[in-house]
């Protein structure tokens, strides 16, 4: 594929930029989540697929994908202009994250012919809605302990066991499953299968979960002798673990390929600026007040660095000495950080931060608290902060893993 | 609200600074010759001075009709980063930061006769501080009052580093009610007049310039309508190159940190397994890295929108060298509070450059005012 001409990339801008100008959704009526992890409501479900429909229709999702499969089948840096543009215009996030950003550039790297033209173009356009299943009750964090069995019978898998906190786990028709294959492996890491699995099989079923922020967006899900076909397996059989840790380095953007668009929306430091300046404290506008101020700086300081932490990643001669460390440390960096932001403006808020979303008294509808309480669906799912400082110490700074003896 | 902050960007000059001085610095400046200097009474080796002029390091800002390169502070900020990931101590950055107010300020006479002495190696402390401590430039209360052959001085200024070695030393005064700048030659200055300070840094060698009495020429007095303006922008470059050294500092003393938790073994394993100590080094990694953008976003802007930049950067610069050094010192255990320790060079220094030309939070006061304004 040739490199486009900068005169080539600066009209696609621009008509990107006059696509999005016109299409984005403002003021749609109802609050929009900011990470597709945060998806509470039907009608949210129902304004994002459409809207990633959408997108995918005018050919800002996944335009660098192959085109036999669903993609655009353009140079990547098209799809880079695009996603810059959609940043730029501040679009609803993408909801199909977990097919557009991991499971999709994960098929089109590993997967079979059959997989690439089964499932792509359901990715990009959202009509086949993608969950994972990883996690499962006793296993967290440490997923290499996960227990689902999955059995061997001919051309098909036997399912038994759970998974947990899966997101959008009652909307999706396909789920990246992660179980083992063989129960007697040589290592705690062997024998785990990576399989493609239909949520609608017969022995599948799911139980919503509430979460903290009252409201419901995934789910619990059980296994009962379900019987899938297995040829939704990826990789060999029994090297699902190395396909989890590929699909990982996707989801953290230590590998390219993702569909583009925009799965996280973080909270604009300006915006809790126009907090302090409404915010009223003996009569001034906190604002006013010093220590408030340093905070609000100090805010403003961070976002700031790390995205420009973004731009130099992209710099070679301004990239870290660590060239993966960027990226990496986004996951971290950017949930912390929207943790704390809407933490603090909670305290901006003062007494109107008593109420909750629904109530008409709230500010902006409750956003700020239901942030707040969302924010830990990234600071915990996808690997905690504490596996996070854990990766970043080992697999960037070169420091030791937990366990390491020397004197044994 | 959005507001639209600076970018951030490299150009080829600005790399082949950074590869130049990476090179040079790690050769120059090795831990054992920062430690032989600590009780050399100059504080720098004269012939790495020279091998800093040589490489033309003194006139990347200078233009080329005086002898420099023509380039900016964008060009020195790598240097600068990496005699701060070293230790390197000297007269490099103030000579740098005198070379760029005279060119704002000076006479063309006075520009011809000083720019391409500092080109070829002259060097030229500055003296801003006074006994107040305030740190805006524009409070001066050192006079320049008429005389019978030029002006008599009276007043005192303050951590004025490597003046004793210095040929010239640039100091701010009021004259007729406006500031002004004058410029001394070390060999006018008696031996009395300068008293060697003992500061946090042991690598600087710094001192305090008692000016009562002494008398200057007219030709050494340089005034102009844009003086506050120019001490302005002399504040903020001086600190763009205070947040490079502590931006280098942050890296070296880091890394040194990482080498002794994967070296440094305990209840059978290396300390660094230990996530009370991997984790924070992970937060100190992350300074450093944000830090680094807003150093370079502030080089690469300095020219238009400097001044929300580098006061980030300035920032930054010194809550991430402050942490990295304060971990380096506790994760060192009883090491790291003896003086052989080099943690304690950095932790030393970061307390050092955190002292001059505004704290982060002055800083943040200021930079409150530019963005909420």
């Amino acid at each position: 594929m040739t490199k486009p001409t900068k005169q080539e990339l600066k009209e696609y801008t621009a008509d990107a930029d006059a696509w999005f100008s016109e299409h984005t959704p403002r003021d749609v009526g109802f609050m929009l989540p900011l990470t597709f992890m945060e998806v509470g409501t039907d009608q949210q479900f129902d304004f994002l697929r459409a809207w990633q429909r959408k997108q995918y229709e005018a050919g800002y999702l996944g335009a660098h994908w192959p085109k036999e499969y669903g993609g655009g089948g353009l140079h990547p840096k098209f799809q880079a202009v695009a996603s810059t543009v959609m940043q730029k215009h501040n679009v609803p996030i993408t909801l199909n994250a977990i097919g557009t950003n991991w499971a999709g550039p994960l098929l089109l790297d590993i997967g079979s012919e059959a997989h690439k033209k089964k499932y792509i173009k359901g990715i990009l356009s959202a009509e086949d809605i993608w969950c994972q299943g990883f996690s499962e009750p006793d296993n967290g964090s440490d997923l290499g302990g996960l227990k689902l069995r999955a059995e061997r019978d001919g051309n098909n898998y036997i399912l038994n066991g759970s998974k947990i906190w899966t997101t959008l786990g009652a909307h999706a028709k396909y789920m990246i499953l992660l179980a083992r294959s063989d129960p007697d492996p040589k290592s705690k890491y062997a024998g785990m299968s990576f399989i493609l699995t239909p949520m609608d099989a017969p022995g599948i079923s799911t139980k919503k979960i509430k979460k903290i922020t009252g409201e419901h967006g995934f789910t619990q899900t059980f296994f009962e002798n379900a019987n899938i076909p297995a040829d939704g397996l990826v990789g060999a059989e029994g090297q699902g673990w190395r396909v989890a840790m590929q699909l990982l380095e996707y989801e953290r953007g230590a590998r390219a390929g993702q569909a583009g668009g925009i799965i996280m929306q973080t909270p604009d430091a300006f915006a809790i600026v126009d907090l302090a300046r409404s915010a009223i404290r003996d009569g001034k506008p906190a604002i006013d007040d010093p220590v408030l101020r340093d905070k609000l700086v100090d805010f403003i300081i961070e976002i700031h660095a790390q995205n420009l932490n973004q731009i130099r990643a992209k710099i070679p001669g301004l990239n870290s000495e660590h060239p993966a460390g960027l990226m990496l440390m986004n996951k971290l960096v950017f949930s912390e950080q929207a943790r704390e932001i809407s933490q603090f403006a909670m305290t901006l808020l003062g007494e109107n931060s008593a109420w909750y979303v629904d109530e008409t008294n709230a500010p902006d509808g409750g956003l700020w608290a239901r942030s707040y309480l969302n924010a830990f669906s990234a600071t915990i799912g996808g690997g905690t902060s504490e596996i996070q400082h854990n990766i970043l110490a080992e697999h960037v700074l070169g420091l030791p893993k937990d366990n390491i003896r020397v004197d044994a | 609200m959005m507001r639209k902050l600076a970018d951030i960007g490299l150009n080829e000059m600005q790399v082949e600074m950074a590869d130049l001085a990476s090179r040079f610095c790690t050769e120059k400046s090795p831990i054992e010759q920062v430690r032989a200097l600590l009780n050399d009474k100059q504080g720098y080796s004269e012939s790495v001075w020279s091998e800093i002029v040589a490489l033309g390091l003194t006139g990347i800002a200078v233009s080329s009709e005086f002898g420099g390169s023509g380039l900016g502070l964008a060009e020195v900020a790598p240097v600068v980063e990496h005699m701060g990931r070293t230790l390197m101590a000297g007269p490099y950055s103030d000579t740098i930061l005198a070379a760029h107010i005279i060119n704002s300020v000076a006479s063309e006479d006075q520009k011809q006769s000083y720019l391409p002495q500092i080109c070829a190696g002259r060097t030229c402390a500055l003296g801003l501080s006074e006994p107040h401590g305030d740190w805006g430039l524009g409070k001066i209360t050192t006079q320049a009052s008429p005389s019978k052959s030029g002006y008599v001085l009276s007043g005192e200024k303050r951590l004025v580093s490597f003046a004793d070695a210095a040929d010239f030393i640039l100091v701010t005064v009021v004259q007729d009610g406006v500031p002004a700048l004058v410029i001394l030659d070390r060999k006018d200055i008696p031996g009395a007049a300068l008293r060697r300070e003992n500061i946090i840094d042991e690598t600087v060698r710094s001192y305090s310039l008692n000016l009562n009495g002494l008398t200057i020429n007219t030709d050494a007095l340089m005034v102009s309508t844009h003086m506050p303006d120019a001490l302005n922008a002399l504040h903020l470059a001086a600190n763009l190159l205070n947040a490079a050294v502590m931006v280098g500092g942050t890296k070296a003393v880091l890394d040194l940190t990482i080498d002794y938790a994967n070296t440094r073994i305990q209840f059978g394993r290396p300390i660094g397994a230990y996530q009370a100590v991997k984790h924070p080094l992970v937060d100190a990694w992350i300074g450093y890295e944000k830090a680094r953008a807003l150093l370079y976003s502030a080089a690469h802007s300095f020219s238009t929108e400097a001044e929300i930049a580098v006061r980030m950067a300035r920032v930054k610069a010194e809550t991430a060298f402050a942490f990295a050094a304060d971990r380096a010192i506790q994760f060192h255990g009883a090491t790291g509070f003896t003086h052989d320790c080099d943690a304690g060079l950095y932790r030393r220094r970061a307390l050092y450059c955190a002292s001059r030309y505004g704290d982060a939070a002055y800083q943040k006061h200021k930079l409150a005012n530019l963005l909420f304004s």
